[in-house]
């Protein structure tokens, strides 16, 4: 890549001394950056100097872990790349949680951090930090800059290696020294990256192979994770599975790849996935995974997973292969490229006595919950939810129950639909999240489907979403309870609540406080015009749902059994 | 089981750290890491003995490979290998054990590289096991102090035996 700085096109012949701060700004718009996240400090201000004029949106939240989720769910919603800047020392170090929890979900990313003067790095500066040793295990890749003549080129390696190939965070450390020195921005810059190669073709005999195996099979499943929505592979997705009918069942990430109002689909799988898919996983006879890692909150106990299967995985990502469950067809690529690649070679199967088994399974044990109750359920609002919102809009989850039944209750169709912290599990995702998408995607219908402890941990940035007039929709489930764990230690630990309750504010009177709409829902029949109600808000909304305190997510599968050995089946069957 | 790989690296900062970092967060058992110049001033070679059964070692293969810097991976599993260690060890040496010791030293082709009142400094490389066996048979006299550099390895490029018939201390590699 050569890129010519803009500043060098303008006068030509005369050479185009800028300084590091600027060069920084220049290659981030070049890199097509025209949003980004952050928070000023000490040393990162000639940087904000320098953006004070620069065509960037720039959003500032109120703490930068909820920066560093906007960035991260902006790139989620947009596929493209999320950027966050923070300041030295305690900025850089309020980034690890939101870097950890875009790297566990594979989100591209690019995270500059202030740094102390070159100088002074390892004496205990004021406002140091060893921000690449801290973050190294959170990101993809990381380093400093040292000299300002190898800035341009590091910002292109960081966009190169956040979005390509399994993508995730990459962070550039910036001492102040870097950011005020001087440089000729004339001469090239391009990237140098030998130990970086992606494989993204997948080989030509390995696809013929598992097309053989696709058309051979009688009880197939397809297994699909968030890799197939980061690989913008939804449609290949679907044209590929229609074109060899099969089943498919997703991971928390991968929601949204898959018409989930289709009859092949099984909606997701794992500890709290439907019956059916598990059911379907567990008897099986090829399992073909797309862009998914086997998370251990996938496959249950991993001994007894999909025992009868043959495993097909396509994965961008070699390291995957193999990692958790032994893999009998592997196909190294793009989940794009190698799921038109496949759809060629398969052929429809009618696979008739599969399908009836499926249905049956799912006419048995749909998730359920008790309709009939006078007190609020959880599900009901998140149905009431999709079903005014006609299945469009992007919602975002905070972490526990709330999340999981957003995850089985509402029903998702398109891909960037739904967004989760699904590998780190980040409680106080919810909120910031849905910023980032609603910035992402200024006409779309946003909704934070959250718990109440994990907006407590993030609901300053309302202020941010007040000052921005985003109409983003905060719906609080609120059980009082730290749900999830309330959930374990009823079912384990003989309903000793150790520290799981916690006094909550009353969030309409603090979202009034903050300049935002609050509402209180107390009443089941209150539920549809309260959502209406919310719907219509043109600024922040935050609607307390009073939801019954002590309802369980089921099916369960607890830690430790196999798919099949579903705790709540009992349960949800009693309430046809 | 033992495992050697060697890895070609980009020669900049941070690259020990990011290598190092992988392995300690993935659980992965290092035995040794050895970090050299090569021929090329671009790139270092990184040495690594790795403990750990094929399912382990596959997953260290792939997840080095994924470490940005890491230019290449080679793992020498299956191939025949020139395997060494070298290593410094005083060892105490009153004038009555000196001969004994020496020829000691001249059994294991060491060097004596120091010399004080009271011991000996020797140099001695070679395949791990020798260098284990020397460390045994120096014991009883007493060991002052011993540095190893961990093993560095190449794969053998002829199946031709290259080394002087004397070294028959050399044997146990390949
Ligand atoms: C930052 C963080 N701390 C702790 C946890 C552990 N944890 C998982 S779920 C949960 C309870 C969440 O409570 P709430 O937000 O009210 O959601 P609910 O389960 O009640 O829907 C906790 C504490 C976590 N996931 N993230
Ligand atoms: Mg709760």
């Amino acid at each position: 890549m050569k890129t010519k700085s803009r500043a060098s096109a303008r006068t030509a012949g005369k050479p185009s001394i800028e300084t590091g701060a600027q060069i920084i700004v220049d290659t981030l718009i070049e890199q097509g950056v025209d949003t980004m996240f952050g928070y000023i400090g000490g040393v990162v201000i000639p940087l904000f100097d320098r953006l004070y004029d620069a065509p960037i949106n720039f959003i500032v939240p109120r703490h930068e872990q909820g920066g560093c989720h906007m960035a991260d769910a902006y790139a989620r919603a947009s596929g493209k790349v999320g950027v966050v800047l923070a300041t030295s020392g305690p900025g850089a170090c309020n980034l690890v949680t939101g870097l950890a929890t875009a790297m566990m979900d594979s989100v591209p990313m690019v995270a500059l951090t202030g740094q102390v003067r070159t100088e002074l790095i390892g004496n205990d500066a004021f406002q140091e930090a060893d921000t690449t040793g801290i973050t190294r295990p959170v990101t993809k890749y990381n380093c400093i800059v040292k000299d300002v003549k190898d800035l341009a080129r590091t910002i292109r390696e960081a966009f190169h290696i956040a979005s390509t190939g399994r993508p995730g965070p990459v962070l550039i450390d910036l001492p102040v020294d870097v950011e005020v020195a001087k440089f000729n921005t004339d001469g090239p810059a391009e990237m140098k990256l030998p130990g970086y190669r992606i494989r993204t073709k997948g080989h030509a005999r390995q696809i013929s192979t598992a097309a053989k195996a696709i058309n051979k099979s009688k009880q197939p499943v397809l297994y699909v994770g968030g890799g197939v929505i980061t690989a913008n592979a939804g449609k290949e997705l679907s044209a590929f599975a229609e074109k060899a009918h099969l089943p498919v069942t997703m991971t928390l990430l991968g929601l949204g790849s898959y018409d989930q109002r289709k009859a092949e689909s099984l909606d997701m799988l794992g500890m709290h996935g439907s019956a059916y898919a598990n059911y379907a996983v567990q008897q099986c006879d090829l399992l073909i995974a797309v862009g998914a890692r086997f998370d251990d909150r996938v496959t249950g106990k991993i001994e007894t997973f999909a025992p009868n299967a043959k495993v097909i995985h396509i994965d961008v990502d070699p390291a995957s292969i193999s990692k958790n469950v032994g893999v009998d067809i592997p196909v190294v690529g793009d989940a794009k490229v190698i799921l038109k690649a496949l759809a060629r070679e398969v052929e429809y199967q009618e696979r008739k006595k599969w399908f009836d088994k499926i249905a049956e399974w799912k006419k048995k044990f749909p998730f359920r919950y008790d309709q009939n109750s006078s007190t609020i359920k959880p599900q009901y609002v998140v149905e009431e939810l999709c079903r005014q919102t006609k299945n469009e809009a992007i919602v975002t989850t905070g972490v526990g129950q709330n999340q999981m039944w957003a995850a089985q209750f509402y029903r998702f169709f398109k891909p960037r639909q739904f967004i989760s912290s699904g590998g780190l599990g980040t409680m106080g995702f919810g909120l910031p999240a849905a910023i980032g998408a609603q910035i992402a995607k200024p006409n779309e219908t946003v909704i934070d489907i959250d718990g109440d402890h994990g907006f407590n941990m993030t609901m300053t940035e309302l202020s941010t979403a007040i000052e921005h007039k985003l109409p983003i929709k905060i719906c609080i489930l609120n059980n009082g309870y730290m749900g999830m764990v309330r959930q374990w230690q009823e079912l384990f630990y003989g309903r000793r609540y150790s520290k799981s309750y916690l006094k909550n504010p009353e969030y309409e009177a603090l979202a009034k406080a903050l300049g935002a709409v609050g509402m209180t829902v107390d009443k089941k029949a209150d539920v549809p015009k309260a959502v209406k109600q919310m719907l219509k808000e043109k600024q922040p909304c935050v609607v307390d749902f009073r939801v019954e305190p002590e309802e369980n997510v089921w099916p369960m599968v607890p830690a430790g059994k196999s798919l099949d050995e579903m705790s709540g089946l009992d349960i949800l069957e009693r309430l046809i | 089981m033992k495992h050697i790989i060697s890895a070609l690296v980009e020669n900049k900062s941070g690259v020990l750290a990011h290598v190092a970092g992988m392995f300690a967060a993935r659980a992965f058992n290092i035995d040794s890491l050895v970090v050299g110049r090569t021929e090329d001033p671009a790139l270092s070679r990184m040495t690594i003995v790795v403990i750990g059964d094929d399912r382990v070692l596959e997953q260290v293969r792939k997840q080095l490979a994924k470490v940005v810097p890491v230019v290449k991976v080679q793992d020498f599993v299956g191939q025949p290998v020139v395997a060494r260690d070298l290593m410094l060890i005083a060892i105490s040496a009153p004038p009555e054990k000196r001969s004994e010791i020496l020829s000691l030293i001249e059994m294991f082709r060491g060097k004596v590289v120091d010399i004080g009142q009271k011991f000996v400094m020797v140099e001695v490389s070679g395949p791990e096991d020798k260098i284990e066996a020397f460390i045994n048979v120096c014991k009883p006299y007493g060991i002052k102090s011993l540095a190893r550099t961990g093993t560095i390895a190449m794969p053998r490029h002829s199946r031709a035996d290259m080394r002087p018939a004397q070294t028959s201390n050399d044997q146990a590699d390949a």
